[in-house]
């Protein structure tokens, strides 16, 4: 079979890093849930860990109700960040190395201790103001990426569905929007 | 409040890591691979986040036919299903534009410190300040709806 060179240049320029390390990643995404579903019946999401945390330092009845649940959660988040240095510490560092891994050349890297770490160029202030807006968002529309986007469409649930469309609908439109405004990166 | 398994705590933590490595691997956690995707310069991101909701499905659709009860709660297997209303909308909008500003959303954000980000902690005050200030609002409304239905 001859593929059609016009098809492969298209698909090179939609996926200038190939596709292996997204398909990769997310199976191991959703490995996580699972071990943690299959253990315990409980499809995690990641920011609920935002407002159970701040039951430990706040009495407003919001963050109360995720008392029982926020030792937990401090421990998901806890091992999310230790799975990020996990990568850091192998792939990202070059220990470990894969067919399946396109480093790609965004941001910075910096060594510590003879561990590749990575650095956002993205400014901060675009971080902050994003991130209050997630903080909001994520907290009203009961998920996140996570929550909705991973257990929620798992879950074929509906709610879940529309939340996802909601917002990747609005953020495509925003980032073209900033982007077009020449804020970069 | 109720005795929790021996095993609960690092079962967590276990599948946090696995559930970090893979947004590290996917470079979920690098805020410009996300913005690249949402200006379609890189198409990437959907095989992380559907290829990460189709497994999680499969788990979702079998575990409850399989067993009848998770091993370390007790609990039954269900899904994950939400009432949808108006703040699905509103919330998700909200969120849209903080992701689309900053190329970053919680799970990933955690992931970034992990993997070196040190300026990744502007997102995560912003996110606590953000998830702070919303449930602050709902706390004091829904006192102040409590109290008025008191007086009926």
């Amino acid at each position: 079979m001859v593929a059609d060179p016009v098809l492969l240049q298209t698909v090179a320029d939609l996926f200038p890093n190939g596709i292996s390390r997204y398909a990769v990643g997310g199976l191991l995404v959703g490995l996580g849930t699972v071990v943690i579903y299959a253990a315990t019946g409980i499809p995690a999401g990641a920011s609920t860990f935002l407002e159970s945390t701040l039951s430990y330092v706040s009495d407003q009845s919001r963050f109360q109700r995720y008392v029982g649940s926020r030792d937990w959660r401090l421990v998901f988040t806890a091992g999310i960040i230790l799975g990020g240095l996990a990568f850091a510490a192998t792939v990202q560092s070059g220990v470990v190395t894969s067919s399946l891994y396109e480093p790609g050349t965004t941001g910075h890297l910096y060594e510590v201790a003879g561990v590749t770490l990575w650095a956002t160029d993205v400014q901060p202030w675009r971080l902050f103001f994003g991130g209050i807006l997630v903080g909001i968002g994520t907290r009203i529309g009961k998920g996140c990426t996570s929550g909705h986007g991973v257990c929620g469409v798992g879950s074929a649930s509906k709610t879940s569905l529309v939340g996802v469309v909601t917002f990747l609908t609005v953020a495509i439109g925003t980032a073209q929007v900033v982007a077009a405004l020449g804020v970069s990166p | 409040m109720t005795e929790r398994h021996p095993l609960f705590k690092p079962l967590v933590f276990v599948g946090g890591i696995i559930f970090g490595f893979g947004l590290g691997f996917s470079h979920m956690a690098r805020p410009e691979v996300v913005l690249n995707f949402l200006q379609f310069d890189d198409l990437g991101l959907p095989f992380v986040m559907f290829g990460a909701a189709i497994v999680s499905g499969i788990a979702f659709a079998l575990l409850p036919r399989i067993r009848d009860a998770a091993p370390l709660t007790g609990d039954p297997y269900e899904r994950r299903l939400k009432p949808f209303d108006r703040n699905v909308l509103v919330g998700g909008a909200v969120f849209g534009v903080g992701w689309g500003l900053s190329g970053i959303c919680p799970g990933a954000a955690y992931a970034s410190l992990g993997v070196g980000n040190v300026t990744i902690l502007w997102a995560l005050a912003g996110m606590f300040l953000g998830a702070y200030a919303q449930g602050y609002w709902r706390s004091q409304r829904q006192a102040r709806d409590t109290a008025a239905a008191g007086t009926d």
